[in-house]
């Protein structure tokens, strides 16, 4: 790698690092996804002897890894993450200290794009394969937890860590836009939590752009079948495709409104 | 050195700085001075790449600044003692700076020391005073031990022994074969301070000499402050109770 890139990768780095915001997120991440997959084990752990053998045979013991109520917070922390590390240069005025300091533009993008991606990606990594380890053993001495080797799992493993990353960058393209924290926040929040929310998953058209947005995805990924059911279900390579699509645009548009605006 | 050549920058229909050719010789302080809304700050944005002229050009020792890669090493800018981001220490705020150029973590130590924050160095710089903010400006600006140094308004907020501590520095980088640029709308701050003039007004150049010059030329003015009131009096875009 260019010395002067590993250079700014540093840089980002140390600035990621430096702020307490990083560390509340990190530990709401880690915190939300331990516990409410422990609850939700714990919970059907608890039930399990009055569950009918109907109940018992459709059981998702993966579902129980990667709660939906407990994910959201992880949705919202690294989407806040993204949208603050950008967002929060231009809200401060620090952006022209740091483009002083390296004014190629594009350049500065891409070292807060893989240094806040891949931060990211281990720390959803922990998360996702903390949150199915414990909520599994949790279930296993009722025959009940899956093997990271059952139909699905590895998938949901899979896009529980992405999951981290692709609303991290996608915070980040909306951090680029709208350059003030508070706004970052909330359009990022509505865009991942509250927007899929507002289309109907019965009608074929709207399901589609349902479908379309990263958490819908994501719920697809990891096989979720208490979702109600829909009609118009995603197919898992169109869902993969939707988790590659969202961060790549909005890192692609990060660097052009970065280069292009006098901050 | 920082040269200008027929530098224009407008925004919408107005003009903030009007076709100025310009050159800032090294070991020198040059005083930068205007008006409110003279276009001081934008020429200094200009000449960072932070803005991108309308026509002509800007450089910094032969080239456009925004063609370097690491821009710490040939200038050194403190454009706003705001421009920081308040939830950093002053330390972790210069040592990702340094990091950013490939500049080694003792120097960081250094600028602390040579302005006097080694000891809130790891204090968040949100709960920093404006002179404070000032002195980590500068700390930035020394990093990278660069050629060309730029300062817009630096003695706000500084007491005086701060003001004095400015001055003497300024001097010595000038004396070390460094290009100085110090902007401020106080001729009164200048005279003390410089030994170059540069007066501009709505964006043009006005005057482009010696303070001793400057001084020859305006010796029936009562002060260098009286001349330069009368040069930029109609040149004033806000002017209090009217005209």
């Amino acid at each position: 790698m260019d010395a002067r890139f590993r250079d700014l990768l540093a840089a980002e780095w140390t600035k990621l690092w430096s702020l307490r915001s990083t560390y509340g997120s990190m530990a709401l991440i880690t915190v939300s996804t331990v516990l409410f997959s422990v609850r939700a084990a714990v919970a059907d752990h608890h039930n399990w002897p009055g569950y009918a053998a109907e109940r018992r045979a459709a059981f998702d013991p993966i579902h129980d890894a990667f709660p939906e109520e407990g994910w959201l917070f992880v949705m919202l922390a690294a989407g806040a993450v993204g949208a603050l590390m950008i967002a929060g240069e231009y809200a401060s005025g620090q952006i022209r200290t740091t483009l002083i300091a390296v004014p190629d533009r594009r350049a500065v993008v891409g070292a807060k794009v893989v240094v806040l991606a891949g931060v990211m990606l281990v720390v959803g990594a922990i998360a996702a394969a903390t949150s199915f380890g414990v909520s599994q053993a949790i279930l296993a001495d009722l025959g009940a937890g899956a093997s990271i080797g059952e139909p699905g799992a590895l998938r949901a493993v899979a896009a529980s860590t992405l999951l981290l990353p692709v609303c991290a960058l996608i915070g980040f393209g909306v951090g680029a836009l709208v350059r003030h924290t508070a706004p970052a926040v909330v359009v990022t929040t509505t865009l991942l939590l509250l927007a899929p929310l507002a289309f109907d998953i019965t009608n074929r058209w709207t399901a589609a752009v349902h479908n379309a947005l990263p958490v819908p995805a994501w719920e697809r990924l990891v096989g979720n079948p208490y979702v109600l059911p829909n009609l118009h279900v995603a197919t898992v390579p169109g869902a993969w495709a939707v988790f590659a699509v969202w961060p790549v645009v909005a890192a692609l548009l990060a660097a052009i409104v970065v280069h292009r605006r006098e901050p | 050195m920082i040269e200008l050549r027929n530098l224009t920058k407008r925004y919408g229909g107005s003009t903030a700085v009007d076709r100025l050719t310009l050159t800032v010789r090294p070991g020198h302080v040059t005083g930068f001075l205007g008006p409110n809304g003279a276009g001081k700050s934008t020429t200094l944005r200009l000449v960072v790449g932070l803005h991108r002229p309308t026509s002509g050009v800007a450089l910094v020792d032969g080239r456009p600044f925004a063609d370097r890669p690491r821009g710490l090493r040939h200038a050194g800018a403190l454009l706003d003692a705001g421009d920081v981001h308040g939830g950093r220490s002053a330390r972790a705020h210069l040592t990702a700076l340094a990091r950013s150029n490939g500049i080694p973590r003792s120097r960081v130590g250094e600028v602390l020391d040579q302005v006097g924050l080694t000891e809130v160095a790891r204090r968040r710089i949100g709960g920093f005073s404006l002179g404070m903010r000032q002195r980590l400006g500068i700390a930035g600006a020394l990093l990278g031990d660069p050629p060309v140094l730029l300062f817009d308004e630096p003695f706000n907020g500084l007491d005086p022994h701060g003001v004095r501590w400015v001055r003497g520095l300024f001097r010595r980088l000038a004396d070390e074969g460094r290009t100085v640029l110090v902007s401020s709308h106080l001729m009164s701050e200048m005279e003390q301070t410089v030994d170059h003039l540069v007066i501009i007004g709505r964006g043009r150049l006005l005057v482009d000499e010696s303070l001793a010059a400057f001084a020859g030329a305006n010796s029936g003015a009562a002060s260098l402050e009286e001349a330069f009131m009368d040069l930029t009096a109609d040149r004033l875009d806000y002017t209090a109770g009217g005209r």
